[in-house]
């Protein structure tokens, strides 16, 4: 009862036709005002990474799904803390796109960086890190999803890895720009303290001036 | 002979369980230690394959049209962009109905690693390793590993020189292979769980030198074993795929671990 009223106009018609008169008037003025009264978000677009649920546990132990991002856009990687090489450049390539930004436009971006290892990355060693690299938690965001949901993340993401059997991954790395509602804007492969100019151009523009 | 016998029924009695309600869906693989075609630096002694089970034959049409049905956020027109591109079963007439370009018994192209894994998901199962699926495909219709066999290469290959525009066949027309498989070569592409391990460097001609700037870690795989075209041919087409992609010949089969205490 209560996912056809939410489901709207077109399961509406169909009650109509299907119960008396009395009840279709008092179900199409409930629909109507619960519609009213809650301008929930638009439907996601299709293309929208967060047509994925994804459940995260971030650094401060909190367990939050990654839709709860959307309507901000996200600067997103994926790593995990025991990397000994490439991993620390991704958090630099971080700082490299904030540094290019002005404080306001630092506000009005999310940095989100995915743990590739869910196994060894809690919420502790996670945390471990964005200490050590003095990384604001008003604006970044270090979280591990649950282990069967990685590949999933890494698949819309468009991230391969693979576990090597001495507890590293092997990896693509990957700076990802999402909209506020989760679609992909750009991407890069460049990783470091020397951002990418034209990935850099795309977050000016979708953090707005 | 009767002591080979006996201990083949040794061998084969734990499985049996693992295949469960569904034993004519799959069939119990042993595990082992198995010998890649690829290179793999951290696991030099071979890959370590744990017990499990693997559907004789790949998913059909018919199969997939059954659970579209009953999971309708998977049919074409309403699945999410992000988890199938725009050819997702573009062979079918309609979202919910097969034709004479997709009859039930063929198995199920233009399917994206994301539907292939909601499907095995569906099942209880899951989609195959890749290494599960090499070991399972090592195997002819009498030996587990037929790869150094030329005579076998060669009736691989042949099948990979046949057009893709031709109708494909039925599943499950092959003889089975020594485990009971049925279909690895000779019909489809497939998905398997950890498509997107196999990093191979867009130009690998250089073998051992790869493109290490593009990987954190290992860097890209090489082969160990350059003669066998079958399996170069499936990784580079699967280090090629995004998980929405779909193509023509493209289709999937499921797996199964086996349960605590079978895994000896």
């Amino acid at each position: 009862m209560r996912a056809q009223r939410a489901k709207g106009q077109h399961t509406m018609r169909r009650w109509n036709l299907a119960v008396g008169a009395m009840v279709a008037l008092a179900t199409t003025i409930l629909v109507g005002t619960l519609a009213f009264a809650a301008p929930a978000a638009a439907p996601l677009p299709r293309d929208s990474v967060y047509q994925l649920s994804v459940p995260l546990t971030d650094q401060q132990a909190r367990t939050a799904d990654w839709r709860t991002r959307r309507g901000k856009p996200q600067l997103m990687a994926m790593f995990y803390t025991s990397c000994q090489y490439v991993c620390p450049l991704i958090v630099d390539s971080g700082k490299a796109v904030e540094h290019q930004l002005t404080p306001a436009q630092q506000q009005r971006l999310g940095i989100l960086l995915i743990s590739l290892d869910p196994a060894r990355d809690d919420s502790a060693a996670l945390k471990a890190v964005a200490v050590k690299r003095k990384l604001d938690p008003a604006r970044w965001t270090l979280a591990a999803p649950r282990a069967n949901d990685v590949r999933a993340v890494a698949g819309v993401l468009g991230v391969r890895y693979r576990a090597l059997s001495d507890g590293e991954f092997n990896h693509t790395t990957a700076l990802i720009l999402l909209d506020r509602d989760g679609r992909i804007l750009a991407r890069t492969e460049k990783v470091g303290s020397q951002p990418d100019p034209e990935f850099i151009a795309a977050v000016r523009k979708a953090v707005g001036p | 002979m009767r002591r080979r016998l006996a201990l083949l029924l040794l061998c084969a009695l734990p499985l049996a369980g693992l295949a469960g309600v569904a034993a004519s869906r799959y069939v119990g693989l042993p595990g082992g230690t198995f010998r890649s075609a690829l290179k793999y630096e951290d696991a030099k002694q071979g890959v370590r394959i744990a017990p499990f089970a693997l559907m004789r034959k790949p998913v059909t049409n018919g199969e997939f049209l059954d659970f579209v049905k009953s999971h309708p956020e998977w049919q074409r027109d309403r699945v999410p962009a992000v988890f199938a591109e725009p050819r997702y079963l573009s062979h079918w007439p309609t979202p919910t109905t097969l034709g004479p370009t997709a009859r039930p018994d063929q198995p199920v192209v233009w399917v994206s690693w994301f539907a292939a894994n909601a499907y095995c998901e569906s099942v209880g199962a899951r989609l195959p390793t890749w290494s599960e699926w090499e070991y399972a495909a090592a195997a002819d219709e009498t030996r587990k590993d037929a790869r150094k066999d030329p005579a076998w290469r060669e009736r691989i290959l042949s099948w990979y020189s046949r057009p893709s525009n031709e109708a494909l066949p039925r599943a499950g027309l092959q003889a089975p292979n020594v485990y009971g498989v049925q279909d690895l070569h000779g019909l489809v592409w497939e998905w398997t769980d950890d498509y997107s391990s196999l990093l191979v460097s867009g130009d690998n001609r250089n073998q051992g030198d790869a493109d290490k700037a593009k990987f954190c870690g290992a860097g890209a795989l090489s082969m160990d074993d350059r003669e066998n075209y079958a399996v170069l041919m499936r990784v580079a087409m699967l280090s090629s795929l995004e998980a929405s992609n779909a193509t023509t010949n493209l289709g999937f089969r499921c797996a199964r671990s086996a349960p605590r205490g079978n895994t000896r």
